[in-house]
């Protein structure tokens, strides 16, 4: 075991995992997370916090994770490198395995030019992979970025991000590839609606043998009405809707309904996929539907695993 | 080159407010060159802004010159028999000219007209794009000759991140994927299999992160 996380554990069983995203709150409202966390309770192995995602400020992922931990989830912190240089990431990587994280997903981060801050100045001092080698350069050779050593290291379970269907397609394996050399132990794509292309993906992922040494999630999510759909087709740089799916959406009487049937369609077909080691729900500011597609999936219940030693305790809980 | 542009007219006015007689000053390299403060430009903003004070009832001199460039002394003291019964200085030269004319001229007001906008090439007729970013340690050997710390929004020096679409950057549907021309490139030239490796953590002691830079050889020096 790596963290020891229960994520880890779930994958290293050889589960096929569930993972769900929880949004944090645009306010400093606790009750948010606790309600979604209860939803979320027994639907999936780890959930991911996103991280100020679309650029918009919102709760701390950190903050918002360690409220999860207290329902008995098993928090993804997600980074970005957008907003942090590599002095605050380390820190609050110390700080969240304090805390008892054991996850983190390290992105680039959306350009705060889609956000609610469009004047902020971007960091950018380190890029996601090179975030990926510094988290695991601190677990592994319990050394800072610097090189100064580390006495308690902080010990993740290192997630990334892979698009498959963003340009140039034949860089998405090798860049997959890359995270996995810099040490990223599992990698959650891009939503899924394009399966084919997601196939082909994953079939050259196989050729260079790269689902031998990381476990990969493609993210799937319902989508909720017509003009979602069609929203996500056209502005959303680097998802893919095909027009398929949204015609079937505009045309639904129930769309929420639809979503979620198009939704299980696809997690039975991904499942399918040689190299696919479970799925990460993205049921954006829709987490109520989340158990109802695990249900329906066929996915519960969601493996307990027992936990034998507990290397991974903080020492600041350990009795004096 | 360095490009500039202009300062909207009414930011120029206000800027000036209050002074009477104006020393206009251009430059004849960078921005002649980008069409933002040269000879020509002195000349129209001199007239525009005399025109606009006389619109508000008030009265505006101004004296106009160009220089070779604003950031070279030899030139800088070509302005000396022209600032005395001047109130102010506007420098229409980039922001190393404004403060070139600050420095040599300790006792004037010196005001901006343009906004420096980088390092650029002039792609086209009237468009310029920023190529280089300064970063103080030259990284172009590695990415085919293109830079993706100037040029991916979001600096990333190990291959585009998901936002990349039809070669074109998430942020704007007019600016080129850094990371589509660095691949082009390698492909280009047989060199993609340099792109599988890592690149480690940039030193950014040597871009302006690491304080302001300055180059010192003591071999020119008099």
């Amino acid at each position: 075991m790596k963290a020891g996380s229960n994520l880890e554990r779930v994958l290293e069983a050889g589960h096929f995992a569930v993972t769900a995203e929880l949004g944090p709150p645009k306010s400093a409202d606790a009750k948010v997370i606790h309600d979604k966390a209860e939803t979320l309770k027994g639907n999936c192995d780890a959930v991911n916090i996103t991280d100020n995602q679309t650029a918009m400020v919102r709760m701390s992922s950190i903050a918002a994770g360690t409220i999860a931990l207290q329902h008995g989830l098993d928090p993804v912190i997600q980074m970005t490198c957008r907003d942090r240089n590599r002095i605050c990431m380390q820190s609050d990587l110390l700080g969240a395995y304090a805390l008892g994280v054991r996850n983190v997903l390290c992105l680039s981060g959306d350009h705060q030019r889609f956000g609610n801050h469009p004047q902020a100045k971007n960091v950018y001092d380190v890029d996601s992979m090179q975030l990926i080698r510094m988290v695991k350069n601190m677990r592994d050779e319990k050394k800072f970025q610097c090189g100064e050593a580390i006495k308690v290291e902080p010990r993740f379970f290192i997630g990334a991000a892979a698009n498959p269907f963003a340009d140039p397609f034949e860089f998405r394996p090798i860049r997959l590839g890359k995270k996995v050399a810099a040490g990223a132990d599992f990698a959650q794509t891009q939503l899924v609606y394009n399966v084919e292309k997601f196939i082909n993906f994953m079939e050259i992922v196989r050729k260079m043998g790269i689902h031998e040494k990381i476990y990969i999630l493609p993210g799937v999510g319902p989508i909720k009405s017509g003009k979602a759909a069609e929203m996500m087709a056209t502005t959303v740089p680097g998802l893919e809707v095909p027009d398929e799916i949204v015609q079937r959406m505009k045309k639904a009487e129930d769309p929420k309904a639809e979503g979620i049937s198009i939704c299980l369609e696809i997690i039975d077909r991904v499942r399918q996929i040689p190299g696919v080691a479970g799925i990460h729900i993205m049921a954006i500011e829709w987490e109520k539907a989340v158990p109802d597609i695990v249900q329906r999936a066929g996915l519960l219940p969601r493996p307990v695993i027992e936990v034998v030693e507990e290397p991974q305790e903080p020492p600041a809980q350990k009795p004096a | 080159m360095i490009i500039a542009e202009q300062k909207t007219l009414e930011e120029i006015k206000q800027i000036v407010a209050g002074y009477n007689k104006l020393l206009v000053v251009g430059c004849g390299t960078c921005v002649t060159v980008c069409f933002a403060g040269g000879e020509k430009e002195v000349g129209i903003l001199a007239s525009e802004l005399r025109m606009a004070r006389q619109m508000d009832g008030q009265q505006l001199e101004t004296v106009e010159r160009t220089i070779q460039r604003q950031c070279e002394w030899e030139f800088v003291d070509q302005l000396k028999d022209a600032i005395e019964d001047c109130d102010a200085i506007l420098s229409m030269g980039c922001g190393v000219g404004v403060q070139g004319l600050a420095e040599r001229f300790p006792t004037k007001v010196v005001l901006p007209a343009l906004n420096t906008k980088g390092m650029a090439l002039t792609v086209q007729e009237g468009l310029w794009a920023e190529r280089c970013a300064g970063c103080g340690n030259c990284v172009l050997d590695k990415f085919g000759g293109v830079c993706p710390i100037a040029r991916c929004s979001k600096s990333l020096q190990n291959g585009p991140c998901g936002g990349s679409v039809n070669g074109k950057c998430e942020i704007d549907p007019e600016i080129d994927c850094g990371w589509q021309l660095v691949y082009d490139r390698m492909k280009a030239i047989n060199m993609l299999d340099k792109l599988y490796e890592v690149q480690e953590i940039k030193d950014w002691s040597t871009a302006r992160d690491g304080g302001p830079r300055r180059i010192n050889r003591e071999d020119l020096r008099l």
